[in-house]
């Protein structure tokens, strides 16, 4: 597989409000040609400050970033040619209508709808019902289509996408990676950011951030698969309960809710006896009524894993 | 060129889909210049007048009746003493008092002249500025022609000096004719700069300039973009007040029509440029409202439309020199009622186009798509 990078960025920090926060922490990594990367982390972790250096919106105190080739400080002005950007808060014209936005943003790129409809054709498809309405009026999930087909009106040869599914129904949600997965067999770069841990399975390679820091960049089954302990899943309706039990329970690492379930892992691999003991005393206390089952890692449970292990690491560094 | 068009296109269509911006152009125009020239009129009438004659005589008799018919003056009360009169200014009844001295006509005949008093209520220090003098020239009148039966019957002997005024430009001295034109210079100034500081902040505000920033699309471009629509705008707002003036109050300029655009559209030019530069250092609509609010009240105090700019100290004076406003008021008087031509106004337009280049060149300057 083509493996050629075409954004490398080396080093790159940038704190605000005079260096009291720092939103980037001396960060490098770097993103191959044609593959959807994915920034996984909580909000405040510093992913749109990264798209916003990435797309020459914001300068970075240190460090330095070249994308498909162009530095970029010096050839700003060639990588906004080739780049779409959507940010993370819709910022088409809302007074304007869905036709008039992709029309000017075409325009604006010196092309035009016709030119490069092909690219769009699936979105587009869905919108051109309300190409009448204003842009304003239309639904989440419609107006990230209008975003997603003004950012890519002009063929850009990478695509940012700062959260593109946040506040957006899960049917959509799903529509939208199928888009993606569109656009990245038409030869496009997809940079994608997500608050939501479940979408990073669907990427190619995903960095996890915290706090400004890259904690692992790899493919995603390869994050997964290097989950350190087995992983422990427990169906109940009294969720709070089991936890506050895991909580005390000698030689429990973690627990917490995943969804329907409550994930957890013991300390040590060799906890056979500890697991018999607990079935016991749960089932004595009528806690649960399914089954404790052994479970693969998700994307969440190594980023809640990793973020542990720094805590713990923090702790004893002091 | 064509990145201008596309920008203008699209400007065009939010102002003309804005209902606040389409009625403020339409409707600003017309209740400003039929209201305030009549509201801000300076000339004084129903001047509340408390008398206190201690003479009770004939010439007290008819200095008070020379007094009220003059139409500025309006008797509130007859008092017998000072007391009780500035008992009816301190509830505010009366604003003046005219005290007229016992043996008023007496001491006229026998000595020749007399001394009358008046004390007017400065809290509204225009008023008792302007009825005092109106006081002081009904009584100066009355003295004028009583003169000659004061001088048969006694023996004064007296030359007298009358001075008479004729109003340049303005023979009945018509408040409107001198108002309108001031009124509808700080129109101009009000819809462009306001437009303006708004325009860039609201794009910040919603978030589109973060898509805008992206492109390619260059700075003076994106300036451009904004200042021709708003220039347009305020040459429409221009036009209508004209049509107004003309219509309401029979105001042609003497001057030429041609002139005064070309001076309004270097001016916008100023004016837009400061409203963009204003633009592009703040974040929030607030922000740059309460910032455009503070030039405009400096704008139009310090203009020379409500207080004359010779008669400012001379620090404030100096102030004025930095006001674009003052220039089109000034410009505005001399074409409209002068009937000045392009020489006698090249010096406020080489100011205002030098205002017009730095305000925008500033404005091009700090609006960074990079922070």
């Amino acid at each position: 597989m083509m493996t050629e990078p075409i954004i490398t960025v080396e080093k790159l920090s940038r704190t605000f409000q005079k260096g009291k926060v720092k939103a980037v922490k001396n960060i490098s990594f770097s993103i191959n040609k044609n593959e959807i990367f994915g920034l996984i982390g909580p909000d405040g972790a510093g992913k749109t400050s990264i798209f916003r250096i990435l797309t020459t919106l914001l300068l970075p105190d240190t460090g330095f970033a070249h994308i498909a080739g162009y530095d970029m400080v010096k050839e700003y002005k060639k990588i906004r040619q080739i780049i779409g950007y959507m940010p993370g808060k819709f910022s088409l014209y809302q007074d304007l209508t869905v036709e008039e936005n992709l029309h000017f943003f075409a325009s604006i790129y010196g092309t035009n709808i016709d030119e490069n409809y092909h690219l769009i054709e699936d979105i587009y498809n869905q919108l051109s019902p309300f190409k009448d309405r204003k842009a304003g009026n239309l639904s989440g999930g419609m107006k990230q289509k209008l975003a997603l087909s003004c950012a890519l009106i002009h063929n850009p040869t990478i695509m940012f996408l700062d959260e593109p599914t946040t506040g957006v129904d899960p049917v959509s949600r799903k529509e939208f990676w199928v888009m993606l997965s569109k656009l990245k067999r038409k030869g496009i770069t997809i940079l994608v950011s997500t608050p939501y841990m479940d979408e990073a399975s669907l990427c190619d390679r995903v960095a996890l951030i915290q706090d400004g820091n890259i904690l692992s960049i790899d493919q995603p089954g390869n994050i997964t698969k290097q989950f350190p302990r087995s992983l422990y899943s427990i169906r109940s309706n009294q969720k709070g309960r089991i936890i506050n039990y895991l909580r005390m329970f000698k030689g429990i690492y973690n627990c917490y809710v995943y969804g329907e379930n409550i994930h957890f892992n013991f300390e040590k691999e060799d906890h056979r006896e500890m697991l018999v003991k607990l079935k016991k005393n749960l089932q004595h206390k009528n806690l649960f009524d399914d089954t404790i089952r052994i479970v693969e890692p998700s994307i969440e449970d190594c980023f809640i894993e990793m973020l542990s292990g720094r805590k713990s690491n923090a702790i004893e560094n002091g | 060129m064509r990145t201008i068009i596309i920008l203008l296109r699209k400007e065009f269509r939010q102002i003309l889909r804005n209902p606040v911006i389409r009625a403020m152009i339409l409707i600003m125009p017309i209740v400003q210049l039929i209201v305030l020239p009549f509201a801000a009129d300076y000339e004084m009438d129903n001047i509340q007048l408390g008398i206190i004659d201690n003479d009770h005589s004939s010439f007290s008799e008819m200095l008070i009746t020379n007094v009220t018919s003059s139409g500025y003056f309006q008797v509130s009360k007859i008092s017998n003493s000072y007391n009780e009169a500035f008992k009816s200014i301190e509830s505010g009844t009366s604003d003046i008092i005219l005290e007229i001295p016992k043996n008023f006509e007496k001491d006229l005949f026998r000595e020749g002249k007399q001394a009358l008093f008046i004390a007017p209520n400065a809290i509204n220090g225009s008023e008792a500025l302007l009825g005092s003098a109106y006081l002081r020239q009904i009584i100066q009148d009355f003295e004028g022609d009583i003169c000659p039966d004061v001088m048969v019957l006694g023996s004064i002997d007296k030359n007298r000096l009358e001075i008479t005024s004729s109003n340049w430009y303005n023979p009945s001295l018509d408040y409107h004719l001198f108002m309108v034109p001031g009124i509808l210079a700080i129109l101009v100034t009000m819809i462009g700069g306001f437009l303006s500081a708004l325009n860039i902040v609201k794009e910040k505000e919603v978030g589109t300039i973060e898509q805008i920033n992206v492109t390619p699309i260059r700075k003076h471009h994106f300036i451009l973009g904004k200042l021709i629509p708003f220039w347009i705008l305020g040459n429409i707002v221009f036009t209508l007040g004209t049509l107004i003036s003309w219509l309401v109050y029979g105001i042609t300029p003497e001057g030429s029509l041609i002139l005064l655009y070309f001076c309004i559209g270097v001016f916008l030019l100023a004016i837009l440029g400061l409203g963009f530069f204003i633009s592009t250092f703040c974040n929030t609509q607030q922000q740059a409202m309460l910032i455009m609010f503070f030039f405009m009240m400096i704008f139009i105090l310090m203009g020379g439309l409500f207080t004359p700019i010779e008669s400012m100290p001379n620090w404030a004076q100096v102030i004025t020199y930095f006001n674009p406003l003052r220039y089109l008021i000034d410009i505005m008087r001399m074409v409209v009622l002068k009937g000045s031509g392009f020489h006698h106004v090249a010096f406020h337009l080489i100011i205002l186009s030098i205002f017009a280049v730095v305000f925008n060149f500033m404005a091009v300057l700090n609006y960074k798509k990079t922070s």
